[in-house]
């Protein structure tokens, strides 16, 4: 699906739990998910502490989608 | 008398006629054996009798595809063979091509057995080795002495109706063909076995060979996030409670397009997940665990990203076609495309 969509020239952020799938795929832009259960955020910490995960890890992905990548990139860090 | 009677197609050059400039040559058929028909007759032994060979230019055929199929079809047809043969096509394109299309033709049309052989890179084998046996050749006739005792042991395999076996044994290219068998060894064993092969650097084979993926260039950046649109796909199988459009907890068929238009969070009585792939019970709790639409909200609101989609896109990942995957893939893009988003956020489990 991402190669699908990318390939109208529309950037992808691919955020994913198993990044070397991620990578398999071809995707170019990838954040890693915290776990395949729950990709953007942590339940186990309860709800606040797992909406700020969240906030962060969609906040890298805006700024992913702004950067420019020459082949695949694993945004590992929120700065970069 | 032989027992097997044969049909083998040839083009135009390797019947002897001529090369490029005969190549508009028209179907005809030859009593017997011609060019490499000959140490074909001879590897498949007294049984068998290639009873004629039919001869076609790559361009005649190429041009004509459906009217040359019909004529070959009738001069085949006349010979009742047991197993029809073309090629070997090594890497000639067209002739690839005529040999699977035509393979392919005899086979449907007339129930016939065929067997071609070409070289991995040759057009026709992509195109046909789903449909019709093809022998892995090499990529020119300097290959023919290693191609030709294959195809014979094939052929006689074909014409006495003895089981065929899978592709790495009997030397053709892999047709995507699963058959079910018992192995000798269960799973683990030969897993661990692999593993310590591989971890001693020596060659293996997988039970099960990953699909090759190809690639699409980056694409570039988003240059004024401040007026981009964003859209949010998901493979987690996130959907409207209830599932409306029925889309399949694993191997999915189908995507789905639902409005989030209005809300500030996926709300779990509005929303649930199908995936029949991972543990459900955080996201049913919690579907923003999968699309954020609670922080794309406030996101959005604090001026950081110009306009959310309207709708996610969604669908379930585990177990799906990679086939079916770029199918969904391709028909969001378009959509997204004319309704002129930015970025996309796809998330998957």
């Amino acid at each position: 699906m991402v190669k699908g969509i990318e390939k109208y020239g529309i950037p992808v952020v691919h955020m994913a739990t198993v990044v070397p799938i991620s990578l398999t795929i071809g995707a170019n832009r990838i954040i890693p998910g915290v776990g395949i259960p729950y990709p953007l955020g942590d339940p186990t910490q309860g709800e606040a502490d797992s909406k700020k995960i969240r906030m962060r890890m969609v906040k890298r992905a805006l700024k992913a989608l702004q950067t420019p990548v020459d082949g695949q990139t694993v945004f590992e860090k929120d700065d970069f | 008398m032989a027992k097997y009677k044969i049909v083998h197609y040839l083009n135009q050059f390797f019947a002897g006629i001529g090369g490029e400039e005969m190549a508009d040559y028209q179907p005809e058929v030859r009593e017997g054996v011609v060019g490499p028909g000959a140490a074909l007759k001879a590897a498949l032994g007294d049984d068998y009798d290639i009873v004629a060979t039919v001869i076609c230019g790559d361009n005649y055929f190429g041009e004509n595809l459906d009217k040359a199929t019909d004529t070959i079809i009738e001069m085949v047809k006349k010979y009742e063979p047991d197993v029809f043969v073309a090629g070997p096509a090594f890497n000639a394109g067209r002739y690839g091509v005529a040999c699977g299309t035509i393979c392919k033709a005899v086979e449907d049309r007339l129930g016939i057995p065929v067997l071609t052989a070409a070289y991995e890179e040759n057009p026709g084998t992509d195109m046909f080795k789903k449909d019709v046996i093809i022998v892995k050749a090499g990529n020119s006739s300097a290959d023919m002495k290693n191609v030709i005792p294959v195809m014979a042991k094939l052929i006689k395999k074909m014409a006495t109706g003895e089981e065929i076996l899978g592709p790495a044994i009997e030397g053709y290219h892999e047709r995507g063909i699963r058959v079910n068998y018992f192995a000798e060894k269960r799973g683990s064993e030969r897993g661990l076995e692999m593993l310590i092969k591989k971890m001693k650097g020596e060659p293996f084979e997988t039970d099960l060979p990953m699909p090759k993926f190809d690639r699409v260039e980056p694409a570039a950046p988003i240059k004024d996030i401040k007026h981009a649109t964003i859209a949010v796909v998901t493979s987690g199988g996130i959907v409207p409670q209830g599932n409306p459009d029925h889309i399949e907890s694993s191997n999915a068929t189908k995507f789905g397009e639902y409005s989030i238009a209005g809300m500030d969070h996926m709300d779990p009585k509005d929303f649930m997940t199908v995936h029949g792939g991972y543990d459900r019970q955080f996201v049913l709790a919690n579907p923003n665990l999968v699309v954020p639409l609670d922080v794309l909200r406030e996101l959005e609101k604090a001026g950081e990203f110009g306009k959310l989609y309207d709708s996610f896109f969604t669908t379930t990942g585990t177990g799906t076609a990679t086939g079916s995957a770029a199918k969904f893939g391709d028909a969001i893009g378009k959509k997204l495309v004319e309704d002129h988003v930015d970025g996309v956020i796809l998330v998957s489990t």
